[in-house]
């Protein structure tokens, strides 16, 4: 899947979890930029992405992102 | 089953619910953020009006022990305490031989001590099982070992439960058994948030959590209506016969409706009553429990026996009406859809819930569902079935008199007047959770309660019996009299049940009450009427006993003058 695909699907998901249904992201995005992204949204919208997209990340993988973009990598290189 | 987001929702939402304040407080070894947020979200959801206060993070000892603390000064309804077996496996790791040995014995005296500390309820969670693998299937035989020490720990549990009516425990080692640590644990989860219940595990922890405190504030369901072709035994008895329905052990899906049957026999003995409302002719829906011998359900465990053509709503609420409990008491079963859907939309405070299509299924989905909480159990209740049995007897005889009286003469009513003791206590407690209409005040006692007012010299405790030519009803209605000064006593719980309703017993208390107030050398006794949804039947309870409203006051309150009174007419003769 395509990196901008998968943007647009993620976009949804942290609209579902952040209940915001005007958020807009992109790969630049980080937590600072988003009010209601803290670390306990940032979890549910780990385990909204994994069941989203039928995979598994590891303890390793979540801690590590610093962007929305490095969560899409991570994607693109699971699914 | 609500979602986290629903959770969400429901606490970001401005409070709009009127009502009782529930305060509960959260405390836990592990991050309990999201445990808060859907514990408060469910009761929200339920229509309480909570106010839930969370403990700093693993704050349990301080908060608890120093009694100073925010948590002592909160002043709970409820202190929620979550200490987690990974946390407690993280101890046991960290000490030596001999503390292993006495991990449980450790945690519960603390436990031990929150219940001596802590003045409301208590509601903490069990241990699900972690096996750390040391020992492996020997650990059994080494006393040492955490497999050995968390068993320990939970049996005693149960054991303190019943040392300390102020402490339930809730079983989140039922919840893993039944949806396993898999789904319960999720190590992501727990390395980037110190959470110890996955996102999925919430909803089922905070269901069951409250499911203690809605039956602690009085929600709890009395009775089960069943429909009986394919909800009790396999097959259409009309169509079939009843020697060739579906039921009994051997291969086949008779043994799903047996099973089944069992578990409804041990409500009934745990006293759910039971009622039966089937699309049939009556004689021919009466044939299996008459003449099938794998039937284990008989007539006479059935209260109220309904089959005909009519439609369900209205047969459920006949059978509301002969049983007298609120629709919101009620659990209704039936492996047809529509009907459910039908009873569903006429009858919304009633329980429906989906059954799964397989009847196989029926008993797993109904464990799951924890439909039958209660805080209170008494052996009396196994008799419930044949006191409304009794009821119907009555309901049949008053037909026959045209003179109301005259009915309640004939019936030679006899009641026993007595204090509390500690035969009765669990009872006192189980009509003060149950009562709902015929209830003044509706102020909620646990056992622990009710046992220190029956030792506290400031208070007079009444408590009635009734029994007549049909039966015994047993202990039915409980006053609390309160003294506020020399010469006044306040009536701090008047209720009854509603199974002696209409029978003068109000003016018999009345008179016994009065009696009690001259030994005490009481002048006026002051009765208070708090509105609730549900005892409009009582709004004018004191006025019409002759008590006087006294105008000052900011909620109905009446006075009654011992010395005017005269004692009222009653067919009840004193035991």
């Amino acid at each position: 899947m395509e990196k901008e695909r998968i943007l647009a699907e993620v976009q949804d998901i942290f609209r579902d979890v952040l209940d915001n249904d005007d958020l807009e992201i992109n790969f630049n995005t980080v937590a600072d930029d988003v009010d209601e992204w803290d670390s306990l949204s940032h979890i549910q919208l780990v385990v909204g992405i994994e069941k989203h997209f039928g995979l598994h990340f590891t303890s390793q993988q979540i801690t590590k992102w610093k962007d929305v973009g490095a969560m899409c990598d991570d994607i693109a290189t699971s699914i | 089953m609500y979602t986290l987001k629903e959770y969400k929702r429901a606490c970001k939402q401005i409070p709009t619910i009127q009502g009782k304040k529930i305060k509960i407080a959260l405390l836990g070894d592990s991050a309990t953020q999201l445990l808060a947020t859907s514990i408060k979200g469910e009761c929200i959801l339920r229509g309480y009006n909570v106010v839930l206060w969370e403990a700093e993070y693993n704050q349990i000892e301080m908060q608890v022990m120093n009694s100073k603390s925010e948590l002592h000064e909160f002043n709970a309804d409820y202190t929620i305490v979550f200490q987690s077996t990974h946390k407690l496996l993280e101890k046991y790791s960290l000490t030596d031989a001999s503390s292993q040995l006495a991990l449980a014995e450790d945690r519960l005296a603390f436990i031990r001590l929150l219940c001596e500390t802590i003045k409301g309820r208590i509601i903490y969670y069990n241990y699900p099982e972690i096996d750390d693998g040391v020992f492996g299937s020997y650990a059994s035989k080494v006393q040492s070992s955490f497999i050995y020490q968390l068993y320990r720990l939970n049996y005693e549990l149960l054991n303190l439960s019943q040392e300390y009516p102020n402490l339930f425990i809730c079983n989140l080692a039922g919840i893993s058994a039944k949806y396993g640590r898999n789904v319960m644990f999720d190590s992501s989860v727990y390395i980037s948030t110190e959470m110890i219940l996955s996102l999925d595990a919430l909803p089922y922890v905070a269901s069951r959590t409250a499911d203690i405190i809605a039956a602690t504030e009085g929600k709890f369901k009395k009775c089960l209506i069943l429909d009986l072709d394919n909800t009790v035994w396999g097959g259409i008895v009309g169509d079939d016969g009843w020697e060739n329905i579906q039921i009994g052990h051997g291969l086949g899906i008779g043994k799903a409706f047996t099973e089944f049957q069992q578990w409804i026999l041990k409500l009934k003995n745990r006293g759910i009553i039971l009622a039966i409302c089937s699309k049939n002719d009556e004689e021919k829906a009466k044939e299996p429990f008459e003449k099938n011998p794998e039937m284990l359900l008989k007539l006479d465990d059935i209260a109220v026996f309904i089959a005909n053509w009519e439609n369900k709503v209205d047969n459920i609420r006949t059978i509301q009406q002969i049983l007298n409990i609120g629709f919101d008491s009620m659990v209704f079963l039936d492996d047809n859809p529509f009907e459910r859907n039908m009873v569903r939309e006429h009858l919304p405070e009633i329980t429906v819930p989906e059954l799964p299509e397989d009847p196989g299924d029926y008993l797993e989905f109904l464990y799951s569902e924890n439909l039958f909480e209660t805080v209170s159990y008494s052996t009396g209740d196994k008799d419930r079935t044949k006191q409304y049995q009794v009821e119907a007897k009555r309901v049949s005889l008053l037909k026959n008199f045209t003179n109301e009286n005259d009915f309640l003469k004939s019936l030679d009513m006899e009641s026993e007047v007595g204090g509390f003791n500690n035969f009765n206590i669990p009872r006192v407690a189980q009509l003060s959770q149950r009562s709902n209409q015929f209830n003044l005040r509706t102020i909620r006692y646990t056992e622990a309660e009710i046992a220190a007012i029956k030792s506290n010299p400031d208070y007079i405790d009444l408590s009635f019996t009734l029994s007549d030519k049909f039966g015994d009803n047993g202990l039915i209605c409980v006053v609390i009299l309160k003294s506020i000064n020399t010469n006044s006593a306040f009536i701090d719980t008047w209720l009854m049940s509603c199974r002696v309703l209409k029978r003068s017993m109000e003016n018999f208390v009345l008179n016994a009450i009065v009696e009690y107030a001259r030994q005490k050398g009481i002048k006026y006794i002051i009765g208070e009427y708090l509105p609730t949804p549900k005892n409009k039947m009582v709004e004018l309870h004191y006025p019409n006993l002759g008590f006087k409203r006294m105008e000052k006051a900011n909620t109905a309150q009446y006075i009654l003058n011992v010395d005017d009174y005269k004692n009222k007419e009653c067919y009840i003769k004193r035991k």
